[in-house]
């Protein structure tokens, strides 16, 4: 039996759904189509509409929400990226629950799947070209290994997109994404002096979450498949990102700033692991021609909305 | 805590930051007058008709920031005129929009490019910035890698060049690449080997290729050899041995006359996936051309200091 053709208004399986840009995709889509939201985190001021099933998705549960009802499409959100958390710890939570996911795809023959990947996985290099194109290798363990488990995600789906070609699988690879959510990128920008590193002011995009929610959505209707890099406005300085905002900077000599940040890490003092400094060091930009091209994407959201988002998730 | 004395430490930068933002608008403006009385308002005239394409934060994609590049120029025009005092010929020779300026490559530090940068601003009509390719290392070093963003360097990769001549720049190229640039005395003039990447570039984006000579950058600084283990050890591309260093200001180049050639632009037709041999054979009409002009310009030249 061939996979059902992917109709856009059949049921919708979000993993992650209780993190902050999950509640956005279901708040987005729960009046339009049936959404189950699947994840272990409890979910506060849920939509009654939505159904929320507390699973793990290594553990056999998952299996029966699939079986209960056919479902259209699945969303992958529930990617863990916790710096504090060990690797093995990762790679059981984001490799095996991801292939145990791609496995149900499979089986239940489930026409489209998304999965939210990250434009990190090309990794800031110095011999980055300004805009990387979706063929462009995934360095970016080469000098940050411990986030080898989210390259891996990616590679896997992109496995899954040619072996299974009766599933429209869809790679959203966006960049920095900014808004009340809790990032690496926007924790950065909430700092209350921010620091940069002295001579390095690299060009960087960022992207609002509801710009990114918004590409989710683009990425359900019916025949689009494929790997999208998602950019936001326009690219800028890390600078003028900070004048924006209106906070202090203070530059700080990279052997320093990365030696004290090593020590803070291992302190528990800073949530930043040494090797992220790369991010405001060297340009890591996407191309996002293909997205706007076959998706329809634009960028809603302004740059200085934007940024300033940051201001609104402070904790 | 650590964040806190963070916090601290920005809460007196800011209540400095008004003090020196109004010595540096007095410092700029200052500036600004003094460029102009040396330069002429046709410096200013000509900023204003350059072709970018700027996004709402004010810089380019590739990060080139117009106030940073006026500096830049301004600098670089004044080397260009009162102290090489370069003659700069078929300036009439250059097509409106994307171009391949390909040059030999001299002078132990990249001052050509800063001059040839100069004159595309300052002889060619209309004026252009201009786009040249750094190498990757450089952006390891801080300032530096700032500095090429923000005046519109670029990191050499293909994808760069073939972006920037699709929105119709000029881009430099120097195919000899750094054995260029390090040549010692008694190789003074005389071309290495050419790489190909520029020839299957120009085909592939259907460029116009300029073939340029510049006379006066081998005179500038007298190496006589390289250090290539000291080189390894501080990873740079190469080291000279410069004597004219232990000399007091020997650290400035000699002010050499230099002359800046445009040739004619030379269209070239073909796969730009074909093999070497074939792409080679093109690259050598572009070094031929190339080697005559030198040879035509250094004939000319009578002296080479004036």
């Amino acid at each position: 039996m061939r996979a059902a053709c992917a109709r856009g208004q059949g049921t919708i399986l979000i993993t992650g759904a209780c993190g902050r840009l999950g509640k956005h995709l279901v708040r987005a889509l729960h009046r339009e189509r049936r959404v189950v939201a699947v994840d272990r985190r409890p979910f506060a001021d849920k939509p009654k509409d939505v159904i929320h099933e507390r699973v793990d998705l290594r553990r056999k549960k998952l299996r029966d929400v699939f079986r209960s009802e056919p479902i259209e499409a699945v969303v992958h959100l529930g990617v863990m990226h916790d710096p504090r958390a060990s690797q093995a710890e990762h790679h059981a939570w984001n490799v095996a629950g991801f292939q145990k996911l791609l496995e149900y795809v499979t089986h239940f023959q489930v026409p489209k799947l998304v999965v939210l990947s990250s434009a990190n996985v090309y990794g800031p290099q110095p011999g980055n070209a300004q805009f990387l194109d979706e063929e462009a290798p995934l360095l970016a363990s080469a000098r940050f290994s411990e986030i080898r488990d989210l390259i891996e995600v990616d590679m896997l789906a992109q496995g899954f997109f040619w072996k299974h070609p009766d599933t429209e699988t869809v790679i959203l690879r966006p960049v920095h994404i900014l808004g009340v959510v809790h990032n690496a990128a926007s924790n950065f920008l909430r700092l209350p002096t921010i620091p940069t590193l002295m001579g390095f002011d690299p060009m960087v995009q960022v992207v609002h979450e509801l710009d990114v929610v918004r590409a989710l959505e683009q990425t359900l209707s019916p025949g689009k498949r494929g790997i999208y890099n998602i950019a936001g406005p326009e690219p800028l300085p890390i600078s003028h990102i900070i004048k924006l905002l209106g906070r202090p900077s203070i530059p700080v000599p990279y052997m320093f700033g990365k030696a004290a940040l090593k020590r803070l890490w291992n302190l528990r003092l800073s949530t930043f692991p040494a090797p992220e400094l790369d991010h405001i060091r060297y340009v890591c930009m996407v191309d996002d021609r293909r997205a706007r091209d076959e998706l329809g994407y634009t960028p809603k959201t302004s740059i200085e909305d934007t940024v300033r988002s940051v201001d609104l998730g402070r904790w | 805590m650590a964040s806190r004395s963070l916090a601290r430490l920005g809460g007196t930068l800011k209540t400095v930051a008004p003090f020196a933002q109004r010595f540096m608008n007095s410092v700029t403006s200052s500036v600004d007058d003094w460029m102009t009385a040396k330069l002429g308002e046709e410096f200013n005239e000509r900023l204003s008709r350059v072709p970018v394409n700027l996004t709402s934060t004010g810089v380019d994609p590739f990060g080139l920031d117009p106030q940073w590049t006026k500096y830049t120029l301004a600098t670089a025009a004044l080397l260009h005129r009162h102290y090489f005092r370069s003659e700069v010929f078929g300036a009439e020779n250059l097509p409106k929009d994307r171009i391949l300026l390909v040059s030999n490559h001299s002078g132990q530090i990249p001052i050509d490019a800063v001059l040839i940068g100069a004159s595309l601003f300052m002889d060619v009509e209309p004026p252009r910035f201009i786009r040249a390719m750094v190498e990757k290392w450089t952006q390891t070093l801080p300032f530096v890698s700032l500095f090429f963003s923000r005046v519109g360097q670029v990191v050499g990769v293909p994808e760069n060049a073939r972006r920037l001549l699709e929105n119709e720049q000029a881009l430099l190229v120097f195919p000899e690449g750094t054995r260029g640039v390090s040549k010692t005395f008694d190789k003074r003039y005389q071309l290495v080997d050419f790489g190909l990447g520029f020839m299957r570039l120009a085909l592939e984006t259907g460029t116009p290729i300029v073939p340029m000579a510049v006379i006066g950058g081998e005179e500038q600084y007298i190496s006589i050899g390289t250090f290539d283990s000291l080189a390894k050890l501080l990873r740079m591309p190469v080291l000279p041995i410069l004597p004219q260093l232990a000399l007091p200001f020997g650290a400035l180049p000699l002010p050499t006359r230099y002359r800046i050639y445009f040739g004619e632009p030379m269209r070239f037709a073909g796969d730009p996936d074909d093999d070497d041999a074939v792409i080679e054979e093109k690259v050598f009409v572009v070094k031929a051309t190339i080697e005559s002009m030198i040879h035509r310009g250094l004939k000319a030249r009578k002296s080479i200091f004036f």
